[in-house]
């Protein structure tokens, strides 16, 4: 291959956008003349060549055992806490884990906010970090009572703002469709459609009223404010993407949540793919390993470029190869050997295991091509 | 080659064809022990008693692959692995008409639209649109049985529906190129003996395996009901041992069927059926067709040898005799092969000789002689092997492909392998009893690519992070540190003998005294030129580079050290700046040499100097040691005070978390804070001892580790809290209930060196245990997430045109990793255009 290389003119070889533009900068700073530049590329484009791929390189094996390796390193410790303060998410080798597996929702989902200039203060993120909070009508209430005579609950709120009482209960108005509720000052009294109850099912409500929640997003469960350089952040516990994108004060275009479900919901798959990326590599720099981007690119490119977010494993990439033989290697043999045998399908012994299976040549690296002898030439 | 294999079901007609016997009989042999013609042992299904040839095809054991035979069932039964799919005919398709309950609407939306069956299940009609039959409710019992409307159908019923369903309509339900009614057995395969080879015990008694156990209970059965069915025996009794022929049929495929008794030996082991010999890692995939056993190989204990070069492996002469490598006879090699077999017990000979017609034959001290004279062109022979035939190395658990490395084989006394300590980082080995593995390849294609492909220079840079991988660690790193820190002077004298002595062959310069910078840049290429900060930098705020104070910058210009000490950052695995430079730019070759000669030579220098670290070590100045109890105290007299406050109520709670929790958080930092100031103090006064230049220089052992044996293990953290307060609220009965201060919560006080009192030896002991459960934990976990990503990506290469595809060649990357760049031939990041443009301009 080296040979072949060498023979091959420089000027076949296509320079990537990102080193171009290298190129470019490298001669303004230093002033450099056609001439020099021309060497200049010249001498990179051969490195370039000499440092790229060749033809049947396993990449995907290099990237999984690269990836996988210094996991065995990783920690099982859990949680930690994302800066000083009171947000834990879950690390470690159970996040990498959690990644690969594209599950639905992450066992700690967490937003990192940022906001537009205009409100990027202390006051006004701490505004926002409190409206946003998921809220039940618990925090509102100072006391409950049940009146067992009328079946009735009464609720005295805390002192607040009357036109942030209306509001709170003009939203518990639209939830709770089959009470009655009059207002009093500071009190409301709930009285149900339904006149039959007994004292377990008045009790039984005034729980699930207390944890109806009125005000915030939909299952932001935390948010607190963190100062990170000139920005006031807020990071979130629990995470509801497209809801946050109604906010005025929220600067999207930096915002990002650790779902990468919701990325590729609400920003597409392309914005998807970077997530999974940013996500890995954080996970390995947070455990101190060292892992080249383009392995974590080459797998997460795998789980995305058939548009939607597929897990690694049984149920997602490895289970919809196409090759029967090591879709039966893999997992689950006797499933995938009956399904085969119901629609007649063949195995074109294109993949690793399958050629394994009956002792052949493995169609990559050295194994993709033949070589023929030039016999009696000198 | 086999180009491809196409899945499908036998329908009965293939099965009679195929089958060279009809088994119809329970016995398995006659008095005198010879099979019964229509047994299941009959001759007509192979052989595999060593002797006997196939009454069907001639072969003999070997030869002979075996034929099936049939069994032709009195009832059918259904396929347990297919009724499923039975359930979904039957309910999809109509009862009377057996149609497809969608009109002709129904269908064309179907084809065009999403293919599932859900979406066919929702579009089903309930009036067939074809003849116009109300369907009645049909109900599926796991595993076999089908209800419609409370009458259960029998598999005869059920046959008949699967086949008045068209072709045409079948594809609609994802089944191609096949009859449903196959799905129902009629005629059952036998596979021939040689799938169950009977085993003749030490008694002389035969044990039958499992399947043929099964299939004796199957013809049984089959036999019994027929007989019935003859006699005209009530249909309850009929319908009795049709089901029982269904659930013996049912377990021989699969034993394992929920709801369903497993079948067992008589012994009252569970048998062990056909679904079972497929399976999981035990099963047939798994374990005999993805992984395969393998010759030529040996393993044995390792120990180092830094005299060896970093790609030979030492091999112990018994087991370079007993190893060998195929050879072909040609014009050019045979009087040496001769020789080699005429030197027969004296090695390197030759083991076996096999002529052209495929006889093996083994040399010895009798027939060496005769042997060589027959020997001609196109026999081959097993040679022994020698020193320069390449092997494969290799240490388990193989996590990546550094390791499995091709080596140069070097016969050697004794009975270990032996391998240079350069290579211990990608093997992950050490020498506490490591065994290691050797694979000899023996075709010429095979030798080559060991040789170009995976030789170990070929392996120095990892693919991982781009950087070495192969390098110093341990002794050549304190050695190194020791030569080249500071301004060590030696005679030319000494330097030429600790050279000379190493068997290096560099020219020495004549001056009387060589600094020992001086003799390390004898070992560098001529030009070389880098300048980075070593691992001993303290990290100053302002850095005064060349004129460091520490001796921690390093500057190499034109192959001379001028400046700093060579310690972890410059040549060791995994962080070695030097090394990852002149890997890149003087090629793997150069640096291999480089590597070993530079660390011949440390091991020597080392040696000569002397190396030793002792208890004293860790003894500290009574001031400081008085500091650190101060600092100590001052911290258990805040917490204190803390917890009397927060019993008091008086805490200050973080956002959203109950006041002891907050408590906790904040006594876990102080502590964490204390260390880090006590490792201060002790960082800053401790003297330039042999344990503490382990350390600095990166070559074993850290500060942290110096700290906890000299002064304060610090606090003990069990999933990352203080030591609980269980049941008892109390860690141990001297303390209070409820007691929540640092010595009751696990602060150990005390370093390793002035010993641990029960209480803290308890809670060390705790937390180390901690690290153990972890470990075993996540080596599970971990191995699990490598065997998954291998088989979601293991079929990706790179194509000629240069994008990423899987094996359905399918584009997964255009242009792989976004530039096309191979992270085993960059160094970190990539092409640095700044640097190359800064070596030819300046």
């Amino acid at each position: 291959m080296s040979e072949k290389l060498q023979t091959t003119s420089l000027d076949d070889v296509i320079l990537p956008i990102k080193i171009l533009d290298e190129i470019e900068t490298v001669c303004k700073e230093k002033k450099l003349n056609s001439n020099q530049k021309e060497k200049l590329i010249q001498i990179i484009k051969k490195e370039y060549m000499n440092s790229s791929f060749e033809p049947g390189e396993a990449i995907g094996i290099v990237s999984a055992q690269s990836i996988s390796e210094p996991a065995t390193q990783m920690t099982m410790r859990t949680f930690h806490f994302a800066g000083s303060s009171g947000i834990q998410v879950t690390l470690g080798l159970p996040r990498l884990i959690e990644i690969f597996d594209a599950k639905k929702e992450p066992t700690t989902s967490t937003m990192t906010l940022y906001l537009k200039k205009k409100y990027n203060n202390k006051t006004d993120s701490e505004r926002v970090a409190d409206t946003i909070t998921e809220k039940s009508l618990r925090n509102f209430v100072e006391t409950v009572s049940l009146d067992l005579v009328n079946k009735r609950i009464r609720i005295k709120f805390k002192k607040i703002k009357k036109s942030d009482l209306k509001d709170t209960v003009a939203k518990l108005q639209k939830k709770v469709k089959d009470y009655k509720i009059s207002i009093k000052e500071n009190a409301m009294a709930l009285e149900s459609k339904e006149k039959q109850l007994t004292i377990k099912d008045l009790q039984r409500i005034k729980k699930r009223l207390l944890d109806l929640a009125v005000t915030g997003i939909q299952s932001v469960k935390n948010a607190i404010v963190v100062k990170e350089g000139d920005d006031w952040v807020i990071k979130t516990l629990g995470s509801n993407f497209l809801k946050v994108q109604s906010f005025e004060e929220i600067d999207f275009m930096r915002s990002y949540t650790n779902n990468v479900h919701e990325v590729a919901s609400v920003l597409g798959i392309e914005a998807a793919r970077m997530a999974l990326i940013k996500e890995i590599k954080n996970t390995m720099k947070q455990q101190g390993l060292d892992i080249d981007v383009r392995h974590i690119m080459l797998v997460v490119d795998t789980m995305t470029f058939s548009g939607e977010i597929k897990p690694i494993g049984r149920y997602g990439v490895a289970g919809m190869k196409q090759s029967i033989l090591t879709r039966a290697g893999f997992e689950e043999t006797i499933k995938h050997l009956v399904k085969a045998s119901l629609r007649q399908e063949e195995d074109t012994f294109n993949a690793i295991f399958d050629n394994v299976m009956v002792n052949q040549l493995v169609p990559i690296g050295t194994g993709m091509f033949d070589l023929i002898a030039k016999l009696g030439e000198e | 080659m086999l180009e491809k294999i196409v899945f499908g079901v036998l329908d009965p007609e293939i099965i009679r064809k195929m089958s060279a016997a009809k088994i119809n009989k329970t016995e398995l042999y006659d008095q005198e022990g010879y099979p019964i013609e229509g047994g299941l042992m009959d001759p007509r299904l192979g052989v595999i008693d060593p002797g006997l040839r196939c009454r069907t095809c001639g072969g003999s054991v070997g030869e002979c692959q075996g034929h099936f035979g049939h069994l032709e069932l009195t009832r059918p039964v259904v396929h347990v692995h297919y009724s499923k799919i039975i359930y979904t005919l039957l309910r999809m398709t109509c009862q009377k008409c057996g149609r497809i309950l969608l009109d002709q609407a129904g269908i064309e939306k179907f084809a065009t639209g999403k293919k599932s069956f859900k979406k066919l299940k929702s579009m089903m009609k309930a009036k067939c649109p074809y003849c116009g039959e109300t369907q009645k409710k049909m109900k599926f019992l796991k595993p076999t049985t089908f209800i419609e409307d409370k009458t259960m159908l029998d598999s005869n019923q059920v046959r008949e529906r699967l086949q008045k369903i068209t072709d045409a309509d079948l594809i609609y339900f994802g089944i191609r190129g096949m009859r449903p009614e196959s799905l129902i057995i009629t005629l059952l395969p036998v596979p021939p003996v040689t799938v169950r080879p009977s085993i003749t015990l030490e008694t002389g008694e035969r044990s039958e395996d499992d399947l043929t156990h099964k299939l004796v209970d199957i013809v049984r059965i089959n036999k019994r009901l027929a007989e019935n069915i003859d006699l005209g025996a009530p249909d309850f009794i009929i319908q009795d041992l049709w089901e029982l022929l269904q659930y013996h049929v049912a377990t021989y495929i699969n034993n394992e069927i929920s709801g369903v008794p497993p079948a067992r030996h008589r012994s009252g082991r569970i048998l062990k059926t056909l679904t079972q010999r497929l399976k999981t890692k035990e099963g047939r995939f798994r374990h005999n067709l993805i992984g395969k056993r393998v010759n030529y190989c040996a393993r044995t204990v390792v120990s180092p040898d830094p005299l060896i070069n970093i790609n030979e492996v030492g091999i112990p002469l018994l087991i370079a005799k007993e190893l060998t490598k195929t050879i072909n006879v040609n014009e050019k090699n045979i009087e040496h092969v001769r020789e080699m077999i005429k030197r027969y017990p004296e090695w390197p000979t030759v083991n076996y000789v096999i002529r052209p017609d495929g006889r093996k034959k083994k040399v010895n001290e009798l027939n060496k002689e005769e042997i060589s004279k027959e020997i001609g062109i196109g026999h081959t022979i097993e040679k022994q092997l020698e020193d320069g035939d390449w092997a494969i190395f290799n240490r388990q658990p193989s996590l990546h492909r550094m390791s499995m490395m091709g080596h140069k084989v070097r016969v050697m006394p004794y009975q270990t392998f032996r391998l240079n300590l350069l290579v211990c980082p990608p093997y992950n080995a050490d020498f506490d009893g490591d065994e290691m593995n050797l694979h000899v390849p023996q075709v010429e294609e095979a030798q080559t690519e060991i040789k170009l492909l995976m030789d170990v220079p070929n392996h120095i840079r990892s693919p991982r992070f781009s950087g070495p991988i192969i390098g110093c660690s341990k002794d050549h790193i304190t050695s190194l540190y020791l030569l080249t820190h500071g301004q060590r002077e030696f005679t030319r004298k000494e330097v030429v003998e600790l050279i000379r002595s190493c068997g290096i062959e560099i020219e020495i310069p004549n001056k009387k005294k060589i600094s020992g910078k001086e003799v390390f840049s004898l070992f560098l290429p001529k030009g070389f030129k880098i300048e980075y900060k070593a691992s001993c930098c303290i990290g100053c705020p302002k850095c005064l580079k060349e004129k460091c104070p520490y001796d921690a910058y390093v500057v190499v210009k034109n192959g001379e050290l001028l400046t700093g000490t060579i310690d972890k950052k410059s040549v060791s695995a995994f962080s070695g700046k030097m090394l990852d430079e002149i890997d890149k730019k003087y090629g793997h070759e150069f640096t291999k040499e480089f590597l070993y000669n530079m660390t011949r030579f440390a091991l020597k220098f080392l040696t000569r100097y002397g190396f030793s670290v002792s208890i004293s070590d860790q003894d500290l100045d009574e001031k400081i040691m008085k500091k650190i109890d101060e600092i100590i105290e001052e911290a258990r007299k805040e917490v204190d005070e803390m917890i009397k406050d927060f019993k008091k109520g008086k805490i200050e709670t973080l956002v959203r978390t109950t006041p002891r929790q907050s408590l906790e958080a904040i006594i876990r930092k102080k502590m964490a804070d204390t260390l880090n100031k006590i490792a201060d103090i002790v960082e800053k006064n401790v003297t330039d001892n042999n344990t503490v230049i382990m350390a600095k220089s990166g070559a074993r052992g850290s500060m942290i580790n110096l700290v906890q044996c000299a002064a304060c293990l610090g606090q003990e953290a069990i999933k990352g809290e203080r030591i609980k307060i269980g049941f008892h609220r109390r860690t141990f009965s001297h303390f209070k209930p409820g007691d929540i201060s640092l010595e009751s919560k696990g602060f150990v006080r005390n370093g390793y060196k002035q010993g641990l009192n029960p209480f803290e030896f308890f809670f060390d002991a705790m937390n180390s245990r901690e690290g153990l459960m972890d470990k075993s934990l996540k080596t599970r976990h971990s191995g699990y997430l490598e065997r998954r990503l291998i088989g979601a990506l293991q079929d990706l290469k790179v194509e000629y045109d240069g994008t990423a595809r899987d094996s359905g060649n399918k584009i997964i990357q255009f242009v792989p990793g976004e530039d096309g760049l191979d992270p085993s031939k960059i160094q970190k990041g990539g092409i640095n255009v700044r640097k190359i443009a800064d070596d030819i301009f300046g």
